[in-house]
């Protein structure tokens, strides 16, 4: 547990220095963007010169860079990002509202992407250089090539317009006063296309990590002993060589985080799921600028948790993380 | 065997080397072929393919040639990937580079600079600078460079910092070069074979985020984008669904003959490495 809480601390305090370094990003590319929060409410309202003097110098847009950068900080301290023009809303309940579905998308679709792509991996590795080995690794590599929105685009095709077996898009059925299981039946039915869109993309990934990961532990002495001892090839394959080959998956899976997230944007957009990615598109398409930056600040949080999480399952998984340290 | 033959050895690198071949033939030759401007209108909407050889794949919603279309985005896909790549590919080695060889503050600033480009997701970050800037060519080179060049950053520094211990090193010292002529000219050379062996899989993604950008609209409007390509044809999903699908063909066979050509030169490098 102590080897736990030692790694958390030291993490934690990296954290704090990145995420930092994110804010000051972010308010680089705010103040980069063309006009300002008084222009967007002006916009909205109308108003005259003496109008946005007042408003500039009330919100302390008038000030030196830093000061607002300090500014800027301070309200976030306050996990205040700011007011969405597009929403008329403060940007934090905005981005809360949505966040629920795009953590069920991007939790499922990780599951799927993890789960099948280690057991593919199993069975590819278990015989190296075998005709299924080369198959999946060349087919898993196709699947990679694929980009994720087009795959979203021809399940629908075939899934929801042809076949018609799921719906075309929505996280569930509009006005369907549908409650419990009911309801989590239909929300599911809609995310059998997005998640299957989202998770085969990154399968690949999985895979060729295991593959790869249980070539090198082959040739190690343990597995010969494994096999002087007599067992049998399947306990071998699993007990010694899978289970030593998967601990690097783990660490991939905080390293992935990121890219699913941004994967997330462009399928979520495909299937009109209302979560975050389709957010950032929205604010894109408004030209909401703090809305998006608000967005990528907290999908950096969130990068940032999961790794944490990440992290944690890897000093229970392995216990050589860390040892040194809680020794000393 | 000459390094040629020993690439063309395995199946996989020879698919790879065949389509990325046709496809720079197509790219180069898409002027020659389709001399004027692929979003012109020259025919009927929605032309379905194979109805009329001057038309071979029809045409789209707005009744635009859709083979002129496939050859000129073939060009902005090709451009754009190698171009970010490269883009990536050289910031991240020279920050690699200059982290690895001063080590200290710098090296701590530059790998936590590094830590939060990781952090924020790429496409997210892209998506941000081009919807600010304004997209162009060359802002979506640069927006899709911006998420990529920190794998070959961490590659050339962890490179580096075993070069930077070796006597050449110590000899330029000695002969008063200065720290930044060290790095940039005698480390960096030598840190680059692993850096450039990420390009294959950089160039890629640049490829399919280039296409993802152009299919929520953020590509260069003055372009034809295979992205652009598939957002234009999902109005139509339901009666003419291979709008979408050939573009989409288009960048699988792409980004998978990257793919696989890559792995053929990195299979190759290490029967180098093995045979030397």
């Amino acid at each position: 547990m102590t080897r736990a809480v030692i790694l958390v601390r030291r993490r934690l305090v990296g954290s704090i220095f990145v995420l930092l370094i994110v804010v000051i990003g972010t308010f680089l590319l705010l103040e980069a963007a063309p006009g300002d929060a008084v222009d967007a409410y002006i916009v909205s309202t109308g108003g005259d010169a003496g109008m946005i003097e007042l408003l500039r110098h009330r919100w302390g847009l008038d000030q030196t860079e830093l000061t607002r950068l300090a500014n800027y900080l301070w309200a976030l301290l306050h996990l205040d990002l700011g007011q969405s023009v597009t929403f008329s809303r403060p940007i934090r309940d905005v981005i809360l509202e949505r966040l629920p579905n795009t953590l069920l998308l991007m939790g499922s679709a990780t599951a799927l992407s993890f789960g099948l792509g280690s057991a593919l991996g199993i069975y590819a590795g278990a015989r190296p250089g075998s005709f299924r080995d080369r198959f999946l690794s060349v087919g898993s590599l196709a699947l990679y090539a694929v980009p994720g929105f087009w795959l979203g685009l021809v399940l629908i095709i075939v899934f929801a317009v042809d076949l018609r077996w799921f719906p075309i898009g929505g996280i569930e059925s509009i006005a369907s006063a549908r409650t419990g299981l009911d309801r989590a039946a239909d929300i599911a039915r809609h995310l059998v296309l997005p998640v299957s869109a989202l998770g085969f993309i990154y399968l690949a990934l999985y895979l060729r990590m295991m593959r790869a990961g249980m070539a090198e532990v082959w040739r190690q002495d343990f597995v010969l002993a494994a096999r002087a001892r007599g067992l049998s090839r399947r306990r071998i394959v699993l007990a010694h060589v899978a289970r030593n080959a998967l601990l690097p998956l783990v660490t991939m899976l905080g390293l992935q985080s990121a890219q699913m997230l941004g994967g997330s944007v462009v399928i979520e957009s495909v299937f009109s799921v209302p979560g975050l990615g389709r957010l950032a598109q929205e604010a894109v398409a408004a030209r909401d600028t703090p809305l998006l930056l608000g967005i990528i600040l907290i999908s950096a949080v969130l990068v940032v948790i999961i790794n944490l999480l990440v992290d944690i399952a890897y000093a229970f998984l392995d216990p050589r993380v860390g040892a040194s340290e809680a020794g000393a | 065997m000459s390094p040629l033959r020993r690439f063309l050895r395995t199946p996989e690198a020879i698919a790879g080397a065949v389509i990325l071949t046709a496809l720079a033939a197509v790219a180069l030759a898409a002027p020659l072929f389709f001399p004027s401007d692929p979003q012109a209108i020259a025919g009927p909407a929605l032309l379905s393919p194979f109805q009329d050889w001057s038309l071979p794949l029809g045409t789209d919603r707005l009744g635009r040639d859709v083979l002129a279309e496939l050859f000129h985005g073939a060009r902005t896909s090709l451009a754009v990937g190698l171009a970010a790549a490269a883009t990536a590919l050289a910031v991240g080695a020279v920050i690699g580079t200059l982290a690895g060889f001063a080590g200290g503050l710098v090296d701590e600033v530059l790998m936590r600079i590094t830590d939060a480009f990781q952090t924020v997701p790429a496409f997210l970050l892209a998506l941000a600078f081009v919807s600010i800037v304004g997209p162009s060519l060359g802002v979506v080179v640069a927006a899709i460079a911006l998420g990529a060049w920190t794998g070959p950053a961490r590659v050339a520094r962890a490179e580096v910092l075993s070069i930077r211990e070796r006597d050449f090193v110590a000899g330029a010292r000695v002969i008063g070069m200065h720290p930044l002529e060290i790095a940039l000219r005698e480390v960096l050379p030598n840190a680059l074979p692993p850096v450039l062996a990420l390009s294959s899989v950089i160039v890629a993604a640049a490829i399919l985020t280039e296409a993802a950008l152009s299919f929520l609209g953020l590509g260069d409007p003055n372009r034809v984008t295979w992205g652009g390509m598939i957002a234009e044809g999902r109005a139509v999903l339901r009666t003419a669904p291979f709008l979408s699908i050939v573009p989409g063909i288009a960048l699988v066979l792409t980004v998978l003959g990257v793919y696989l050509a890559g792995e053929g030169v990195v299979e190759t490098a290490a029967v180098r490495k093995s045979l030397s």
